[in-house]
């Protein structure tokens, strides 16, 4: 045709068009190009015969596989829980001390522990379960509700100070500045006080005007000497593990207004078989007897 | 009176904004409607200083230069500004929130953490910075391709001034905490529907000019980007779709609801890729490409199939992004096969760039700008091969939500988009400000490396980072429990994404670097250096 001049580099024609100086080859599709597009729908077409994939009016193409997401998660679910049933239940079956000296029993406990844990536990308590300010290690061999298995195990089931668990552990430290029981004067020489039984640096004359007042008020849970009391989740004062810090001022926030943690009832969300060994594991860090 | 009618327009504007701060439902649109007047306010004020008070037939253009060529450049000089201004606000935004990730401490509650930021960067760059270069490419395109002046007359400064508006107000809001969770979708009800009204404006103008024509024929450069801004209009009318509580209330409440929703959405957020990313930059590169090689396009024949298959199947590629999910089996099949299917059709656009150099391929050596262009086409192939593989649903099950994701999507933002953006601005600049040549040409090629090395970091640590988190992810232990927490899995990613940051260091500085070669060309500066295609001191004598 007239007006279609030749591209003299490479001897195509050009397409006769011309915008701005712009011209365009008359080249064909690249071979490999269009054969490479065939493959895909060919591809396409197979996949769709063979997966679920066309929309009709009230269903769908099932496909010739019929193999559905739904499906596949199913049957894996399906194929872990039972390669685990077998232990699962004899963990059920059997208590936590002779798990925990069980060896089979035991490794799987732990793993599956650490796992749940991570999922589950660590938010809170980290995943080293490390704790944080507030937060209990538990790693240490110092435990606010008990550190022996059974004591564990129940802490976990039950949780702490939640509403959704009636047997859930409960103890309530009042509020000795906010509710005007103790004077601040009082407050702060308690903390010199509870300073001096745990080997710190403490105000000498402060500390012996606070022995009274602690004994008065503080050891019935904490204990005369300041140790503690697991059965009501009372802290060992003597020790060098502070939960909400060991400064005179933090102690004396704390005396003033205490603030409580809170855990959730694990036994009605995970079951027992969990439980059990999240308490494995949680002991196996540093639990004792 | 020119500018009177405006200036009255933008006043009366100011005061309905200020009657929304007074009469406002909620303390967030009472604090959009604040921004809001301000902006109008000092609007107003700046064209209350421009009414030139002569009569109409004798006003002056105020884009004076090249009027002589009957074009409507002033927009476009305006718009290459913008485009310039936005990408380093979106390049800076994106090197803080990869700092965030890497160093949490540098989120600055509430105004400047992560969550607010990042839908700033995202829109930034592709709304802003991509945008910006869309409209005032197209604007420049389409004039030469058709040899018309712009369709509307002044409807043009209102599409970019109404463009910028809704940048500020999308922008502000974001640091507002103002947001309908869509991604790319943030902006809520009213900014929505002030875009609406820019995008058909911006139709009009392009499908004006493309209407009254002198050519026979309209450039395969138009259809793309016709095909760009009719789409881009459909996907931000319905995915926006939603009830406002109040007209005085930032909040709205979705047509759709549940999967749905997340199916609009996606239909949206993958157009947005397809129609806005690659169609639109495609129509950039169809007449850049051409023009700064000057060789003719490969093929007209591919450029037919290509597109029609392009904008045909890309459509229906959505479904991808919710593999795994409640969408039910059937489209998440559909989204998967259509997407295997583009991989052609996109590289269709690959190939007629590239064979577009051939018998031009010595110009590499010599013209950065080229150079900028092929490195461009070349992460467009990457991704848009990267793309359908990762829509395959056993990819997908180890890619989907990891940082994977974001290293492809930077690859095809930073290399494809990014690059051919600038290849257009180097050349657009000293056509539109009539100069000579660009102030430095050693500087161009500065930019690109520092832009490739930038981008090849960012990818890559990115690939390693995602297939790190996937695999973490789903790691057994021989017992069938999960190995790894999530906070493990990022602590293991903790060096890529200081890496990350780094590379994104490398992108900013070279965009800063076209800022101020951008900025000396403009004000007709030469810089005194070795022409790039002088012979290497070093080489051999022929």
């Amino acid at each position: 045709m007239s007006g279609k001049e030749v591209d003299k580099f490479t001897g195509v024609e050009t397409t006769g068009h011309e915008w701005d100086g712009i011209k365009e080859l008359n080249n064909p599709l690249p071979r490999w190009w269009s054969w490479t597009f065939y493959a895909t729908i060919v591809f396409a077409i197979g996949y769709v015969i063979y997966y679920p994939a066309i929309p009709l009016v009230s269903s769908v193409t099932q496909g010739i596989s019929g193999i559905t997401n739904r499906q596949i998660v199913e049957q894996d679910m399906k194929a872990a829980n039972l390669a685990k049933s077998g232990m699962i239940a004899k963990i059920v079956s059997t208590d936590l001390e002779e798990i925990r000296t069980t060896d089979e029993l035991f490794r799987f406990s732990v793993a599956g522990g650490k796992s749940l844990f991570k999922v589950y536990c660590s938010q809170c308590h980290g995943s080293g379960a490390q704790g944080a300010l507030g937060y209990p290690n538990l790693n240490d061999d110092d435990w606010l509700w008990g550190g022996d298995i059974e004591a564990i195990y129940t802490t976990i089931k039950h949780g702490v100070r939640n509403d959704d668990d009636d047997d859930a552990r409960i103890s309530d430290m009042p509020a000795f500045g906010e509710d005007g029981i103790l004077e601040p004067a009082v407050i702060k020489s308690i903390a010199h006080r509870v300073r001096e039984l745990a080997g710190l640096d403490y105000d000498a004359k402060l500390a012996n005007s606070g022995k009274e007042p602690f004994l008065e008020n503080c050891a019935d849970c904490h204990s005369e000497s300041g140790t503690g009391d697991t059965e009501l989740g009372a802290p060992n004062l003597t020790d060098a593990i502070w939960f909400y810090g060991k400064k005179p001022d933090e102690i004396i926030a704390q005396i003033s207004k205490p603030r409580h943690g809170v855990m959730p009832a694990w036994g009605k969300r995970l079951g027992e078989a969990s439980v059990k060994q999240l308490a494995v594991y949680i002991h196996s860090l540093g639990g004792g007897l | 009176m020119k500018n009177g009618f405006e200036a009255a327009v933008v006043g009366l504007a100011a005061l309905l904004a200020l009657m929304g701060a007074v009469f406002s439902r909620d303390a967030q649109f009472q604090a959009h409607a604040w921004v809001l007047f301000f902006v109008l306010v000092v609007s107003t004020v700046v064209l209350i200083r421009r009414v030139k008070f002569s009569p109409d037939n004798m006003a002056v253009s105020d884009t004076g230069k090249s009027e002589a060529s009957g074009y409507m450049d002033g927009v476009i000089r305006y718009g290459v500004i913008a485009t310039i201004f936005w990408g380093l606000a979106g390049f800076l935004v994106g090197v803080v929130i990869a700092s965030q990730m890497a160093w949490p401490i540098v989120n600055i509650e509430p105004w400047f953490n992560f969550g607010r930021l990042r839908p700033l960067h995202t829109s930034a760059v592709i709304f802003a910075f991509g945008g910006n270069a869309l409209i005032a490419t197209s604007f420049y395109v389409v004039q030469r391709t058709s040899q018309a002046r712009l369709f509307g007359g002044n409807l043009a400064w209102f599409v970019f001034w109404g463009y910028q508006l809704f940048i500020v107000m999308a922008a502000t809001g974001y640091l507002l905490g103002i947001t309908q969770s869509k991604e790319y979708a943030e902006p809520e009800w009213y900014v929505d529907i002030w875009l609406t009204i820019v995008w058909v404006s911006y139709l009009i103008v392009f499908a004006g000019t493309l209407v009254k024509r002198k050519e026979p024929h309209i450039y395969v450069a138009n259809w793309f980007y016709l095909s760009f801004i009719l789409t881009v209009a459909v996907l931000h009318l319905v995915n926006n779709a939603a009830i406002p509580v109040s007209f005085l209330g930032v909040k709205s409440y979705s047509l759709f609801s549940g999967v749905q929703d997340a199916l609009t959405q996606w239909w949206y957020g993958h157009n947005a890729v397809g129609f806005f990313l690659t169609a639109g930059f495609l129509g950039m590169m169809y007449y850049f490409v051409p023009k700064q090689v000057n060789r003719p396009v490969y093929s007209y024949r591919l450029s037919i199939i290509h597109f029609w298959a392009l904008i045909f199947l890309y459509i229906w590629a959505g479904p991808h992004h919710l593999h795994y999910t409640a969408l039910p089996d059937w489209a998440q099949t559909l989204g998967m096969v259509f997407s295997i299917m583009l991989w052609m059709p996109s590289w269709g656009g690959m190939i007629n760039g590239l064979m577009t150099l051939s018998g031009a391929w010595d110009k590499l050596r010599t013209d950065p700008i080229v150079r900028m262009m092929v490195i461009s086409i070349a992460f467009y192939g990457m991704s848009t091969f990267e793309g359908p593989m990762m829509s395959i649903k056993s990819v997908n099950s180890l890619s989907h939500y990891t940082d994977w994701t974001i290293g492809h999507v930077h690859s095809g933002a930073l290399g494809w988009n990014g690059m051919v953006t600038f290849a257009a601005i180097y050349y657009l600049v000293p056509k539109l400000w009539n100069r000579e040549k660009l102030y430095s040409l050693r500087m161009v090629n500065w930019h690109v490396w520092l832009a490739t090395l930038g981008i090849v970091v960012y990818a890559s640590v990115m690939w390693v980072a995602g297939i790190t988190q996937g695999l973490m992810w789903r790691e057994y232990d021989d017992q069938g429990f999960l190995v790894n927490s999530f906070v493990e899995t990022v602590s293991a990613i903790h060096p890529q994404y200081v890496m990350r940051t780094f590379g994104g260091l490398l992108y900013l500085s070279g965009a800063l670097l076209m800022a101020y070669n951008v900025y000396r060309t403009i004000r007709g500066d030469n810089r005194k250096e070795v022409p790039m295609d002088a012979p290497a001191a070093l080489s051999p004598a022929e």
